[in-house]
């Protein structure tokens, strides 16, 4: 029997920071401007997102993230809600990359402040949820890289397939 | 090599002595492993089912014995190949009660077999403005085939809703299904909420107007007796992989008249009579529905789990689900946090309990379920619409089988209970 190990990684998946996020997400409003606006959805659990981001000077003012799934995805897209108002495009990228990367095991550049997200560090230990914690940031990036390609705010939907 | 000289072949298994279902778990060598460091508690036979140590061992025994192409050699291997291959089809036509072994087609699975139908029959037989009922508890794999069907012919599906019990809205029925309807899809028993439908009373609703019922039989036929002489269906579908089989061989069966009538499916080897330069003709059914060289490994292999099935008798597994679905049922009905969807009733329900827990989405219980050990399945189980009735982007699902039992659910109950407590944590 090896519980000690099991429930030292769910209490590594699930932290009271996660759990806290959860149950209070963030960025959960309606905005004044809606300059983006992107749907995703994680077709193996149902998982959904809505998110919309309000720009100023080709950074992000705002995000408003509707999130109905589990505790990883709900959390996650609250993370992002809390992290992103302020940051340029570019620094908003890079953050996704740098936690998709961590969801893959590699720590995030030194000197990047990626606030809470470091809480979901143990969602690598289980590869099935990884797509739920990255739910709302491929949204984000497909949002925001539809948004340059046309110079304004997509139709289509992301999904995590 | 003298002519003689004859290939040493072990004679088939014979069938074994009468099983009592509570030593059969001995028999499945998957249930042995630890997962997580606990014994595996396996609730997702609704998914596919584990597998036997006689058919892991028919099928072994085929490639060490008897391994040729079949229908096509005329030496003693290929011989023996093809009288077993056509053995286990002959072994499927009497565990169904189908009235000629010619009416069994092998396919990969359930969802190609409906396929070949809407294919072979449907697109010869369906024209624009034609309908094809079906329910709002389909698998996909009940739904997708007609929905292409119906973009290549003009033809309309339209579906029977269900009720809050989880049982079809039967007062819907003369609403839904017009004269137009040539066809009615539907679902033995729902593998989400379990429901067990009213196949043969429908069967004479469709049948008094000329249709034809297809049942999906994937989650039916490998927990009941079911006997398509008094079915009252058409076409039934089911797959091998969740009756103890092995995975790729999938079973449709249809009544005789109705396969000779259709056209083939794929067409290459074993499914002619003759070919030239510029046309062919078809072999008779069920070859002619069977191109290309088989699954012929795992077809025998399902022999196999068809005589393990047998050894215990259809009656004696659908009483031991009766009886664990009631034992979960009453344990789960007194977890206040949980919601359970589909029938009361036992008796019109099988062995798969789809539910949501007030606080925890499937999925997180799942992963937590899953470190003590315990595997349930989570999400949309391929009933999309189903799921918009629901109302759920998702549900856990647990679902029995001969192996389980009910200590299998005392340790589901335990670890839904201290899931309750790890996710309420303040
Ligand atoms: C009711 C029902 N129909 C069809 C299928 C599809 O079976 P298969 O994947 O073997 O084709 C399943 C299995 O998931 C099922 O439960």
């Amino acid at each position: 029997m090896d519980d000690g190990r099991n429930d030292i990684e769910l209490d590594a998946l699930y932290r009271d920071t996660v759990l806290d996020h959860f149950r209070s997400p963030r960025g959960h409003k309606t905005l004044d401007r809606i300059d983006l606006t992107r749907d995703g959805y994680n077709p193996v659990c149902g998982d959904r997102i809505t998110m919309s981001v309000k720009l100023s000077d080709n950074a992000v003012e705002d995000v408003a993230v509707n999130c109905k799934g589990c505790v990883i995805s709900v959390a996650s897209a609250s993370m992002l809600a809390e992290l992103l108002p302020g940051k340029s495009r570019e620094e908003a990228l890079r953050l996704a990359d740098a936690f998709k990367r961590m969801m893959h095991g590699h720590p995030p550049p030194p000197g990047l402040d990626i606030g809470d997200l470091d809480a979901l560090d143990g969602v690598k230990n289980f590869p099935v949820r990884v797509k739920c914690a990255l739910l709302a940031w491929m949204t984000l990036i497909d949002a925001l890289e539809e948004a340059e390609k046309k110079g304004d705010a997509p139709d289509r939907s992301t999904t995590t397939e | 090599m003298s002519t003689t000289t004859t290939v040493p072949v072990r004679t088939a298994t014979p069938i074994p002595p009468k099983r009592e279902i509570a030593s059969t778990r001995e028999d499945f060598p998957i249930l042995k492993r630890m997962i997580h460091g606990s014994p595996i508690v396996y609730l997702d036979s609704a998914a596919t089912t584990q597998k036997p140590e006689a058919v892991i061992n028919a099928l072994v025994d085929y490639y060490h014995q008897t391994n040729a192409n079949v229908h096509r050699g005329l030496y003693a291997l290929a011989a023996q190949a093809t009288d077993k291959y056509e053995g286990a089809r002959a072994k499927v036509a009497k565990f169904i009660g189908a009235a000629e072994t010619e009416e069994i087609v092998f396919t990969r699975n359930t969802t190609e077999s409906i396929n070949l139908v809407a294919q072979s029959w449907g697109s010869r037989n369906l024209k624009s403005g034609d309908e094809i009922l079906v329910s709002e508890m389909e698998h996909h794999s009940n739904l997708v085939p007609w929905f292409l069907l119906a973009k290549r012919t003009g033809a309309v599906v339209r579906h029977i809703p269900i009720l809050d019990d989880g049982t079809l809205d039967l007062s819907k029925w003369n609403e839904r299904f017009t004269n137009r309807a040539r066809l009615v899809a539907l679902t033995h028993v729902s593998n989400v909420l379990g429901t067990i439908n009213p196949i043969a009373e429908i069967a004479e609703r469709v049948h008094k107007h000329g249709a034809l019922l297809l049942v999906d039989g994937a989650q039916g036929v490998p927990h009941m007796p079911v006997n398509v002489a008094t079915l009252g269906a058409d076409f039934v579908a089911f797959s091998a992989h969740k009756m103890l089989g092995p995975t790729g061989v999938g079973v449709l069966w249809g009544r005789r008249e109705l396969l000779e009538s259709m056209d083939p499916f794929l067409g290459g080897g074993d499914m002619i009579r003759t070919v030239s330069m510029t046309d062919a003709t078809w072999n008779d059914s069920p070859w002619k529905f069977e191109a290309g060289t088989p699954n012929i490994a795992d077809v025998i292999g399902f022999g196999a789990a068809i005589d393990y099935l047998e050894s215990i008798g259809m009656n004696e597994v659908r009483r031991h689900e009766i009886e664990l679905t009631e034992y979960a049922l009453e344990k789960m009905h007194a977890v206040d946090e949980l919601e359970i969807h589909g029938p009361a009733d036992s008796l019109v329900r099988a062995g798969v309990i789809s539910f949501n827990h007030s606080d925890i989405h499937p999925h997180d219980l799942s992963t937590y379920l899953d470190r003590k050990g315990v595997a349930i399945r989570a999400g949309h189980h391929c009933a999309q619409p189903l799921m918009e009735r629901l109302g759920q982007n998702a549900t856990a699902r647990a679902s029995f089988y001969i192996y389980n039992n009910r200590e299998d659910i005392d340790t589901l109950i335990d670890a839904l209970q201290s899931a309750g407590r790890f996710f309420g944590r303040r």
